[in-house]
């Protein structure tokens, strides 16, 4: 019978680690609401202690919880269907990102082909703009709001151009990391890794640098108006992903210090190589619609 | 199918012969709080869903009391505000979907013979941080200045210039509903992608499973849309943006779009799986195979594609071009086109079948019939130029609650008539759950059905006062509210006694013309079935 050489499929017993992780996530959720009101009002109180407190739970799960996955994984509990488990449900999980930033990318596109169009009077919108902006003149980058705010857009030569060469180059070290580690050559492997890192965090050094730069030079704010809204929601979504994929990589470059992954059996090296390309990917379409175009 | 059965008592054989992996379920509240088990966390699921149901249900009751004449008595607006606001966000994110993910949690497993979800300690993370998510967003009504009072839609600038602080609180806790729902969906997924048995082809899947499937790929589609959109009005509210502010060149109508860009894939997420369930329950009472399953299989594929275009028509009146008018109310009609095959394929199920009324095939025989009338009024209001006159009145108000509580929650409520005896091996009470069907479906009916004539008069949605003229509708609309309410006693009694195992025993198929792996495990179901997968033929 085929069932004979099925190989079980491992369901864990019992496990602390997700309440612990929804107890970190409420109060992450609770600490973050109260910090953000209390930048409105007086009323409220407490938001940073009760943020910094689900933050720590938060880490304590992640830490307990990959430690029990790592430790099975090593023990050789998993079977391939298990491992494509993991595969799919990382790809799923990519996904879905790609749709959070749709969302914003939809913003982006509506607010400069619909919204700053249809108030410079475009459409049948005529009056919308003699009545309420007379003034107010569509353009992209909106540099002038209806209301008056003023910004200097952000050019795409010099950092953004250099950043995005950057992230290319990292998407292809990567890569060879990866292969280095399908064939078993552990020096070129860590490397290759380590190249990837050290790009990873090149790049997220110098878009500090521009965003300072943003503020300071070019009056280009958070609040300048839907141009800086898109820009720096963007980015910035974008860069807390990078922060998340270069740390993502250095466990895994722990990980393979201390001798962990085969070439057979890397799920965790391959679901972090994947959200590593697929930063890259989200970098260049903002290379395009947020910069060039 | 027939082979499982011998796979099936193997299994329990086997189960003798094996000595430390717990067959049976740990005890006390860890057993709850630490579980992996599908079939735990669908209970939980279940129960959670059916707490909300109740909680969200007080708030329509407070709703219906202030309406039941016209003037203001009761509540003040604001507070009305938030009762009907947090009335839909619990209703649609805290009962309809956490039960039917239970739903999923309990039979996806067992009707594709895997042993348990995919990802049984996600699951586990991905129901427990939902009652959290629901202790913020309840508990900021409590808190000074209220709780969100902008509608469950939370248009800006409701939710952002005219809202009050906890808005913040609103939109995190909105962010783990999606986090949830997200985690959730993938599990299922992967579960139906990877778990399946040997010869559980794709089109020898149950339909519970297909739509499903669907759903989870929508959920997974659409919920980081949402975020998005809380996202923004976060920002919008706190940080100065101005994404739905035509000061800094955003526009309002902005935020519509994204909204329902997630809205109206989420309520074919709300009503996908009841299409399932009743594809289940009508088979087995007409006794016959189900008519048309590949073209049920191919109209829900459709459905979810075609839900991704028709978003707009929640906003003919925000002043589109007429382009993008006349695109969305064709699109709209066009999901009807699949919605019917459905229809017509479990009418024609039930034509000459030798059928029987067991509780579970009442409320699916309600469900089609007023699901169907759901369906002709959202037609009405794919209308452009007609929903001019409708539009956010209670005729809308009528049009959703006709395929969310006669559509969606009927069909959860047949679904746990259905399968609850092969969950607790027992019988529930026949009578109650009758007493149970008959006062819903007529109070249920004296509550929504009236909405469509004072909607179709002008009545505005949302508003805690109306004119005289409305006055005898609304009051037979909240008595109808008052008794569908107290109708759902009967239910959590039926429940309760269900739980004790109160009941007579059934045997593993327990509904004469039940076909499917679930029915040829044990009754109550075993705590893991399936360790060695069944082999489907
Ligand atoms: C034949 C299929 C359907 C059509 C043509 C349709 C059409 C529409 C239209 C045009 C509206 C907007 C009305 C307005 O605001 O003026 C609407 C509202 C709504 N529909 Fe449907 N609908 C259909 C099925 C469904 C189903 C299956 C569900 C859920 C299970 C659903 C849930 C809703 C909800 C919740 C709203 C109101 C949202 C709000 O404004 O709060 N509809 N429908
Ligand atoms: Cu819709």
């Amino acid at each position: 019978m085929a069932q004979q050489e099925y190989q079980k499929y491992y369901v864990p017993e019992q496990s602390v680690w997700p309440i612990v992780g929804a107890v970190a996530l409420f109060l992450i959720a609770v600490g973050a609401g109260l910090f953000v009101m209390q930048t409105v009002s007086e009323t409220w109180k407490g938001g940073g202690i009760v943020l910094s407190l689900g933050l720590l739970t938060l880490l304590v799960m992640l830490v307990g919880w990959f430690k029990n996955q790592i430790d099975e994984s090593m023990s050789g509990l998993y079977s391939d269907q298990l491992g494509r488990s993991y595969r799919q449900g990382m790809a799923w999980f990519i996904f879905s990102e790609v749709m959070f930033f749709a969302a914003f990318f939809g913003a982006l596109f509506y607010a400069r082909t619909i919204a700053v169009p249809w108030l410079g009077g475009a459409s049948n919108n005529a009056m919308t703009n003699e009545v309420l902006w007379p003034t107010f003149e569509a353009m992209w980058p909106l540099t002038s709001t209806p209301d008056g705010t003023t910004t200097t857009a952000m050019g795409w030569a010099g950092l953004p151009l250099y950043n995005t060469i950057i992230l290319m180059v990292s998407s292809v070290t990567c890569h060879f990391a990866h292969v280095s580690l399908e064939k078993n050559e552990r020096s070129k492997l860590t490397m290759w890794l380590g190249a990837t890192i050290l790009l990873g965090c090149l790049f997220l050094g110098l878009q500090v640098y521009e965003y300072i730069h943003a503020y300071r030079d070019l009056g280009l704010t958070l609040q300048s108006g839907v141009y800086g809204n898109t820009f720096f929601l963007l980015t910035g979504f974008h860069g807390m992903h990078v922060t998340l994929g270069t740390i993502i990589l250095m466990v895994l470059f722990l990980r393979i210090l201390k001798g962990h992954f085969t070439p057979e059996n890397h799920f965790a090296f391959q679901a972090g190589s994947w959200y590593w390309h697929f930063v890259d990917v989200v970098w260049v379409m903002l290379f395009i619609f947020v910069y060039i175009l | 199918m027939s082979t499982a059965t011998d796979t099936a008592n193997e299994d329990l054989q086997h189960d003798h012969h094996d000595d430390h992996h717990a067959h049976h379920a740990p005890s006390g509240i860890t057993r709850w709080l630490f579980t992996t088990n599908h079939k735990d966390i669908g209970t939980l699921y279940l129960w959670f869903a059916f707490i909300m149901f109740l909680i969200g249900g007080a708030m329509a009751m407070v709703i219906r009391a202030e309406l039941f004449q016209p003037g203001l008595q009761i509540v003040d607006p604001n507070f009305f505000n938030q009762m009907t606001t947090v009335h839909g966000l619990i209703m649609v994110f805290g009962a309809v979907m956490p039960a039917f993910t239970g739903l999923a949690n309990w039979l996806v497993p067992m009707m594709i013979g895997a042993p348990d979800m995919a990802l049984p300690r996600m699951n586990n993370w991905s129901f427990w941080i939902l009652p959290f998510a629901f202790l913020i967003l309840i508990g900021s009504l409590f808190l000074p200045g209220g709780g969100p009072n902008f509608g469950w839609t939370f248009y800006a600038p409701l939710s952002t210039t005219y809202s009050n602080d906890s808005t913040a609180l609103f939109v995190f806790s909105v962010h783990i509903m999606g986090i949830s729902s997200i985690m959730g969906a993938i599990n299922v997924i992967v579960t139906i992608f990877n778990m399946r048995a040997p010869g559980m082809t794709w089109m020898k899947m149950p339909l519970f499973v297909w739509t499903w499937l669907i759903t989870a790929f929508l959920l997974i589609a659409v919920m980081p849309v949402l975020a998005g959109a809380v996202t923004m009005v976060l920002t919008d509210k706190f940080f100065g943006t101005s994404f739905f502010d035509a000061a800094g060149g955003g526009d309002p109508v902005l935020f519509q779009h994204i909204f329902w860009f997630f809205g109206h894939p989420e309520v074919y997420i709300m009503i996908l799986p009841a299409f399932g369930i009743i594809s289940h329950i009508i088979p087995t009472f007409s006794r016959k195979k189900l008519f048309g399953y590949a073209s049920m299989v191919y109209a829900t594929a459709s459905i979810a594609l075609l839900s991704f275009i028709v978003w707009a028509h929640h906003m003919f009146t925000t002043g589109m071009p007429v382009g993008a008018e006349l695109f969305f109310m064709f699109a709209t009609m066009l999901i009807s086109v699949p919605t019917g095959v459905k229809v017509f394929n479990w009418v024609a199920t039930m034509w000459r079948g030798s059928m029987t009324f067991e509780v579970p095939m009442l409320f699916a025989l309600a469900f089609i019939i007023l699901f169907t009338i759901g369906g002709f009024s959202g037609l009405m209001l794919a209308i452009t130029p007609v929903d001019f006159q409708y539009h956010d009145t209670y005729f809308v108000v009528a049009h959703f609650h006709y395929v969310l509580v006669t559509g969606a929650i009927f069909s959860i409520m047949a679904a746990v008539y259905y399968w609850l005896p092969k969950w607790t091996g027992k019988m529930f009470d026949v009578t109650l759950a009758k007493w149970h069907f008959w006062c819903s479906l007529i109070s249920v009916n004296l509550l929504f059905f009236p909405m469509h004539f004072v909607g179709l008069a002008g009545m505005p949605r949302r508003i805690p006062d109306y004119s005289l003229q409305f006055a005898d509708f609304n009051k037979w609309i909240s008595i109808g509210g008052f008794a569908f309410g107290l109708s759902q006693l009967i239910f959590l009694a039926v429940l309760i006694k269900a739980s004790r195992k109160q009941g007579e025993p059934v045997d593993d198929r327990v509904w004469e013309g039940a076909e499917g792996l679930e029915w040829e495990i044990p009754s109550p179901a075993p705590y893991h079935t399936f360790d060695t997968p069944p082999v489907v033929k």
